[in-house]
C-alpha cells in the first residue's frame, strides 16, 4: 500500500526547478500573468519607440492631400488625419515622444524627490519641518494644474515638458521615502550600523535608502504611466511637445472636436494607446512590487 | 596564591567597562511647542564594572531601564549623565569623530535576529562591513576574514553570498555575533541575545557565546529578563529595578542568599525542573511603577513585603553587606 507522491508538480510551482535565466523567465510569467503581460505591452512600446525609424510606414510628418482622411485600410493600416498624415506611423513618432517623457520625467522625478525625502525623514528636525510645509504646498495643486503652470511659463518644448511634469512628481515621491526612511532608521539594524561606527550619511544611503526601493518601483511604473498621461494632457491643451513632432495628446486634441464623429479612427487609435501604455506600465508596477521584495523571492 | 596574583595583575590594567553614575533621562514634550514635561527616569545613577573575561548579568524587569543601560554604554543613546570609562579612558563627551576608534572595542548583539540584520545586504556583507568602515580590510582579504568569522560562529561558508530571509532565526543571531566579533573587540553587550530564539536553539547560541568568550578573552554584559540563562553565562550579576541596581554580587551569592527582597521575588519566580520540590513562591503584587514618577525613598517599597516607615522616605544606597555583596535595602 505505497502511494508514490507526484512532488514534481508541486516543486515547479514553488519554482524550485528554475536554473536558467529563460526558466526564471518563464517561471516568473506563470506566477504573475498579469505583469508579464504588463511588461510584454512596456517592452513592445520600447522597442516600437527605438525602431521607429524602421517600422513606420510613412514619415509620421509627411502630409498628403488626397489622403486626407483616408479610411483604415491597407494603404493606411489605422487611416490617416485630415492632412493625410499616415496614423499608425504618427502613433509609432508618438511612442518616442512619450518615452522621452516617460523616463525623463520619472527620473528627474526620482533624482530630486529621493534626496529630499531622505534627508527630510532621517535627520528631522526643522529641516524636516521646513520641507514637509513645503511639499503640503506642492501636494494642494493638482499634479496637472502643476504642469500646466510650469509648462506656461517654461514654454512648449520637449525638455520644458519634461521638467514641467517631473516637478509636480517630487512631492509624492518625497513622501513616500521619507514615509519609509521614518520605520527604517528605528531599525536594529540601523542601530548596529552605528555601533559599527558607520558615518550618518552612509547609514541613510546604504541601509535605509535600499529597503525603500520597493515602493519606489511601484511608485516609478506607476508615475511613468501617470507622465505620459499628463504629458498627453499637456499636448492637449496645446502646452505639451510642439508641432511638427508627433504626441498622442495632441493627436486627439486636433480631432476630437472636429472628426470624433466624421472620423473616429482619429481619436480611437492614439488613446488605446495611451491607455494601453498606462495600463501596461501600471500592471508592470504591481508585479515588480512583489517580485523585488528580498523577502517573498523563493 | 595563584587567585591573589591574578587579582594583582587585574588591578594595576584598567578594566574593560567602568560606568559610574550613569543616567539616562528621556525628556516628555507635549503640546505644540514641544515643551518638556518632566522626565522618564529610565536609567537613574548606574554604576558597575566589567574586568577582562568577564561576564555581568544584568537582569530586570521589562522596562526596567536595561537595555537602555547597554545603549547608552554604545553611546546609540545620548546618556544624560555619569561616566563612561573603556579601558579607562571617559568616552561620554567624546564627538562622533573621536568615538570611532572605541567603536572598535565594544560591539552589540541585538535581541530580535530578524530586524537586526539588513535585509538587502548579503550575510558576507553584513558582517564584513565593519571590516571596511575600519579600513581594517576590503576586497579578497575582507573575504578571507569573514569566511573565518563564518567558521568562528558554526556558519558554512557557503552561505555568504545568502540574504538573511535564507537563514532560520539561530543562523540569523550568528550572523549578528559574527557582525560584532569582526572588529575584534573587547567588550560585547549581549542585549537579551537568546530571548527571541526557541528554547533549543537558547542553549547553542548560549554555548557559542561561552565558547568565545573562553577562546578570545571577552567580555560581556549580558542583559536578560531569564535569570535561568544569565546563571548559566555571567560570574557575577546586577539586579536592576526602576532605573537602580537593587543588587550586584557575584552570580553564587545571588542565588543561594539574595540579599534584596526584589532578588528574593525575582529567584522565586524561576522554574524548578523538578515537580516534587515544593518552595514558598513570593509574588509580587501590583505593577512596576511608573518611571516617569518613581515612588519616593526606596523604588521598590510599593510592592515590598517587608517594607517599612523608612522606605518610604529615604533611599537606600549600595552597600556592601558581605564580601562582594553589594545590596540597597535599609534593612540589610
Amino acid at each position: 500500500m505505497t502511494t508514490t507522491l507526484d512532488h514534481s508538480a508541486e516543486l515547479a510551482r514553488a519554482g524550485a526547478n528554475v536554473s536558467t535565466r529563460w526558466q526564471a523567465i518563464r517561471f516568473l510569467a506563470r506566477r504573475y500573468p498579469l505583469g508579464a503581460f504588463g511588461a510584454f505591452i512596456i517592452l513592445i512600446f520600447i522597442l516600437t519607440a527605438l525602431l521607429a525609424h524602421w517600422i513606420s510606414p510613412y514619415d509620421p510628418t509627411l502630409t498628403n492631400a488626397r489622403a486626407s482622411l483616408a479610411v483604415p485600410g491597407a494603404a493606411h493600416w489605422l487611416g490617416a488625419d485630415f492632412m493625410g498624415r499616415d496614423i499608425l506611423s504618427r502613433i509609432i513618432g508618438g511612442a518616442q515622444i512619450s518615452l522621452a517623457v516617460g523616463i525623463g520625467a520619472t527620473v528627474l522625478g526620482l533624482s530630486v524627490g529621493i534626496p529630499i525625502g531622505l534627508a527630510s525623514g532621517y535627520f528631522g528636525g526643522w529641516l524636516d519641518l521646513i520641507i514637509q510645509r513645503f511639499i503640503d504646498i506642492m501636494q494642494s495643486l493638482p499634479l496637472l494644474v502643476m504642469a500646466l503652470v510650469m509648462a506656461a511659463s517654461l514654454g512648449p518644448s520637449l525638455r520644458n515638458t519634461i521638467i514641467a511634469i517631473a516637478i509636480p512628481l517630487v512631492p509624492s515621491i518625497a513622501r513616500i521615502v521619507r514615509s519609509n526612511t521614518l520605520a527604517l532608521k528605528e531599525m536594529p539594524f540601523v542601530e548596529a550600523a552605528r555601533a559599527i561606527g558607520i558615518g550618518e550619511t552612509w547609514i541613510a544611503a546604504r541601509h535605509v535608502l535600499p529597503n525603500t526601493l520597493a515602493p519606489l518601483i511601484v511608485l516609478a511604473t506607476a508615475q511613468f504611466g501617470s507622465a505620459i498621461l499628463v504629458e498627453a494632457s499637456l499636448s492637449f491643451l496645446g502646452l505639451g511637445v510642439p508641432e511638427p513632432y508627433p504626441s498622442w495628446g495632441r493627436m486627439l486634441s486636433e480631432s476630437a472636436a472636429e472628426y470624433m464623429r466624421t472620423a473616429p479612427w482619429l481619436v480611437i487609435f492614439p488613446g488605446v494607446a495611451i491607455s494601453l501604455v498606462v495600463f501596461g506600465a501600471n500592471l508592470l508596477g504591481d508585479a515588480l512590487r512583489d517580485l523585488l521584495d528580498p523577502r517573498l523571492r523563493t | 596564591m595563584a587567585e591573589a596574583g591574578q587579582a594583582a595583575v587585574r588591578a594595576t590594567r584598567p578594566p574593560v567597562l567602568e560606568i559610574e553614575g550613569l543616567k539616562k533621562h528621556f525628556p516628555i514634550k507635549k503640546g505644540f511647542l514641544r515643551r518638556t514635561h518632566g522626565h522618564v527616569l529610565a536609567v537613574d545613577g548606574v554604576s558597575f564594572t566589567i574586568g577582562e573575561g568577564e561576564a555581568l548579568g544584568l537582569v530586570g524587569e521589562s522596562g526596567c531601564g536595561k537595555s537602555t543601560v547597554g545603549r547608552a554604554i554604545l553611546r546609540l543613546i545620548e546618556p544624560t549623565d555619569g561616566v563612561i570609562r573603556i579601558g579607562g579612558e571617559d568616552i561620554r563627551e567624546l564627538s562622533k569623530r573621536e568615538l570611532k576608534p572605541f567603536r572598535r572595542q565594544m560591539q552589540i548583539i541585538f535581541q530580535d535576529p530578524y530586524s537586526s540584520l539588513n535585509p538587502r545586504m548579503s550575510a558576507g556583507d553584513i558582517v564584513g562591513e565593519p571590516l571596511s568602515t575600519h579600513g581594517i580590510a576590503s576586497g579578497r582579504k575582507r573575504e578571507e576574514i569573514v569566511a573565518k568569522l563564518f567558521d568562528r560562529v558554526g556558519l558554512s561558508r557557503a552561505q555568504m553570498a545568502n540574504f538573511p530571509h535564507q537563514f532560520s532565526g539561530g543562523q540569523r543571531q550568528r550572523i549578528g555575533i559574527a557582525r560584532a566579533l569582526a572588529l575584534n573587540p573587547k567588550l560585547i553587550i549581549c542585549d537579551e541575545p537568546v530571548s527571541a530564539l526557541d528554547v533549543s536553539i537558547q542553549a547553542q547560541v548560549i554555548n557559542l557565546l561561552m565558547d568565545l568568550q573562553r577562546d578570545l578573552g571577552l567580555s560581556y554584559l549580558f542583559i536578560s529578563h531569564n535569570l535561568s540563562v544569565v546563571e548559566h553565562i555571567s560570574q557575577r550579576i546586577a539586579v536592576m529595578y526602576l532605573g537602580r541596581i537593587v543588587e550586584y554580587a557575584d552570580k553564587t551569592t545571588i542565588f543561594t542568599n539574595p540579599g534584596h527582597p526584589y532578588t528574593e521575588a525575582l529567584l522565586s519566580a524561576v522554574p524548578v525542573p523538578d515537580p516534587k520540590i515544593k518552595r514558598s513562591k513570593i509574588v509580587l503584587q501590583g505593577d512596576v511603577p511608573s518611571p516617569v514618577k518613581p515612588p519616593s525613598g526606596c523604588h521598590f517599597h510599593t510592592r515590598c513585603p517587608y517594607a517599612v516607615d523608612r522606605c518610604r522616605s529615604e533611599t537606600p544606597l549600595l552597600r556592601e553587606i558581605a564580601p562582594r555583596q553589594f545590596v540597597a535595602c535599609h534593612l540589610r
